[in-house]
């Protein structure tokens, strides 16, 4: 039984550490968290994407205050009511659609930081699993936030990816009702993914974010030279002093105040987007109420699922959907299909700097061609990039077995 | 410097992924349509007008139209127009403001072939190309100075496009009603919703389908599209039943002015807050780099 002192204040310090070991939480939380010194403004967007999460989930629940699950009245609760009647209500819904849109980018650029640094491997297995968990949730997120508007856009990239599982040459119609809770998306779809947007999805990410921090904590962030060394030894020197010589530094005030420095770049960024050019988050398509009898003549998913959808689209149908499920769920692979123990950035890790310089311009073709009509020389280059998608995973086990120790 | 490096290099593929998304990808999937800048030039030159004659002449219109400037009450009410003609004609009162006159001379002609809309309902309605341009001369002296954009709307797309963000129907604006306190009843309202549905029918079997809500269609399209389609709807909707109303540079801005303040009514207040939003972020970095380097001093 632990020891209550009796003459403590109540809320005193003393007190609170007697409840709470407030101390403690504060050491292992933040002043003697270490961080490794040796690192560039690419590991502040870990911190970055958390403050992008703060923006969505608060201008988020100022916009459930107004919107209507309704098919019949979404679309206007978000275009008049929010647009015109609420007081700075289009300045939470322009964050919110922004918000969505460049979450994505900070993500691809964190994820790629990670591949880049090979901050994946030894120990930090698990820190890339939950990120890829968060990374599907996200999708699930954006996804089901997309059909609330109820716009064009919304109804009909809900029929097409629901349709997505009936499993092709499957034929299997009864899930895809059973996903819609009718023939087509209706009042059901639109509850259903309501729910899923504003309960179930942010609830696995708070908790996934959870997991995703903890998973940090024993390995430690990796640094730009994937240099290992004794964290310990390390804190004990920056504790004696020696701040100049020793590797690392605490986390909170010094690693956060270069976090907030970058965040503070990242804002004037972001609120420069919200105001000024928010039209590149919020499809014109979807400024036209859901019309199920009027098939728009392009549709397309945002930017960020583009990629995955061209590995989709240029094969045959059950060949596309077994290369888009491989697409969604083989970055999770990623630590174990590279075999070389060599924990560094990819410029020296032989040919692993070209696979990574090749994978990253391959998505990026992907994107460009899944929005464009899949016509003429636009298929062509879809499909090559969607084959060498492929190849890129295939070829990876082979490539990093062969490299060189360093 | 290695971080600006770095940094530079995610700006690039940023900017490369956002081109191809946006400004490459959009540019791909919509044809260009060249506007002709509201000079109608498909259309021969008329005479100059006489407005003493072609008031004379204009008295035929009232057997349609109304001209309120001038006090002339429309013969039929909204409803019994559309049942006659398909769709309500509009009162003249705008028309030399809004219309260009060289189309509205030519229209005067021969209206099927000049709004491009194969069964528009006004049979062609002067003898000569002195006659039109008379008559055009009279609504240009009759025309008010100062047209709201809402009366500009009314005129040139309101009585075939509602626009509901600002209760505005086919058949004018939604009527302030009082419901039955006892039932919760409100019988005018009903009244009004038949009357407005019965000219939506009308107007449906006239132009093939209902013509869209406009409220926020300047969000839904891009200027370009709307200007063009306006000026000449076959150019952008090849087939379609709009007709070509002929506005002038005036009459466009009015409708512009009137699609922006129901669809992007943000915008003001957008533009005021913007620049204070981003000052108070500059004053935050710039004090978090003060902040980082006391923080750093003597790491390295």
């Amino acid at each position: 039984m632990a020891h209550f002192d009796e003459n403590a204040k109540p809320f005193s310090h003393k007190w609170m550490n007697e409840r709470l070991a407030v101390d403690t939480l504060k050491r292992v939380l933040s002043t003697e968290y270490w961080i490794p010194k040796n690192i560039n403004f690419l590991w502040a967007m870990g911190m970055v994407l958390a403050a992008t999460f703060g923006i969505l989930l608060i201008s988020g629940i100022f916009l459930l205050m107004y919107y209507q699950p309704n098919t019949q009245l979404a679309f206007d609760s978000v275009n008049y009511t929010i647009m015109s009647e609420v007081g700075y209500g289009w300045l939470w819904r322009h964050v919110h659609g922004v918000g969505a849109s460049v979450v994505f980018l900070i993500i691809y650029i964190h994820m790629f930081t990670g591949i880049y640094y090979g901050s994946y491997k030894r120990g930090r297995e698990l820190i890339w699993l939950s990120g890829m968990l968060l990374f599907v949730l996200f999708s699930a997120e954006a996804f089901s936030g997309y059909m609330l508007p109820w716009g064009q856009m919304s109804y009909w990239a809900g029929m097409v990816i629901t349709n997505l599982f009936s499993g092709g040459g499957l034929h299997a119609d009864f899930l895809v009702e059973w996903i819609r809770g009718d023939y087509v998306p209706g009042q059901a779809f639109l509850n259903r993914f309501f729910m899923l947007h504003v309960l179930l999805v942010p609830l696995a990410i708070i908790g996934v974010i959870v997991l995703h921090f903890g998973t940090l904590r024993l390995p430690h962030v990796n640094n730009q030279d994937g240099e290992e060394f004794d964290f310990e030894e390390a804190a004990e020197q920056y504790k004696a002093g020696n701040v100049k010589e020793s590797k690392v530094i605490p986390f909170n005030p010094v690693f956060l105040s270069k976090d907030v420095f970058v965040m503070g770049i990242y804002f004037i960024f972001f609120f420069y987007l919200v105001f000024y050019h928010f039209e590149f988050a919020m499809d014109p398509v979807n400024f036209d109420p859901a019309n199920g009898l009027k098939t728009p003549t392009h549709i397309y998913p945002e930017w960020y699922f583009l990629w995955s959808y061209e590995i989709l689209r240029p094969f045959s149908t059950n060949v596309g959907l077994i290369a888009f499920a491989i697409a969604q769920v083989i970055f999770f692979t990623l630590p174990f299909m590279d075999r070389s123990p060599n924990v560094a950035p990819a410029s020296r890790r032989g040919a692993f700097k070209f696979w990574f310089w090749a994978m990253l311009i391959d998505m990026i073709i992907l994107t460009f061609m899944g929005k464009l009509p899949p016509e003429g020389i636009w298929s062509t280059i879809g499909l090559i990039a969607a084959l060498t998608f492929m190849a890129l995973w295939i070829a990876l086990p082979i490539i990093t077995a062969k490299e060189k120790k360093l | 410097m290695k971080e600006l490096k770095i940094f530079g290099i995610v700006a690039v593929f940023t900017l490369i992924l956002y081109w191809g998304v946006e400004p490459f990808a959009h540019s791909q999937m919509h044809k260009h349509v060249e506007g002709d800048n509201l000079q109608y030039s498909d259309l021969k030159a008329v005479p100059k007008g006489d407005a003493a004659k072609g008031e004379a002449l204009a008295a035929a219109c009232v057997g349609c139209h109304s001209i309120k400037v001038k006090n002339m009450p429309a013969p039929m009410d909204a409803l019994a127009s559309a049942q006659a003609y398909g769709v309500n004609p509009p009162d003249l009162s705008l028309a030399g403001a809004m219309l260009d006159e060289k189309f509205f001379a030519r229209f005067l002609l021969n209206p099927a072939e000049v709004t491009k809309s194969k069964h528009f309902a006004m049979p062609p309605s002067a003898g000569s190309a002195q006659d039109a341009a008379d008559i055009v001369a009279y609504f240009k002296s009759i025309a008010p100075k100062e047209v709201t954009a809402k009366e500009g709307y009314e005129f040139a797309c309101g009585r075939c496009h509602a626009n509901r963000y600002d209760h505005w129907t086919q058949i004018g604006d939604v009527p302030k009603t009082k419901s039955n306190i006892k039932t919760g009843v409100d019988i005018d309202a009903l009244e009004f919703k038949k009357k407005l549905g019965t000219y939506q029918n009308k107007l449906a079997d006239y132009m093939g389908k209902l013509p869209p809500d406009l409220s926020i269609i300047i969000r839904a399209r891009s200027e370009h599209f709307l200007h063009t389609l306006i000026e000449n709807p076959q150019s952008q909707l090849p087939g379609t039943a709009m007709p070509r109303v002929g506005l002038n540079k005036e009459g466009m801005e009015k409708v512009f002015a009137y699609l922006e303040k129901t669809g992007d009514p943000s915008k003001p207040l957008r533009e005021e807050t913007g620049p204070k939003v981003l000052l108070f972020f500059f004053v935050f970095t710039i004090l978090a780099f003060l902040w980082k380097k006391s923080m750093w001093k003597g790491l390295h």
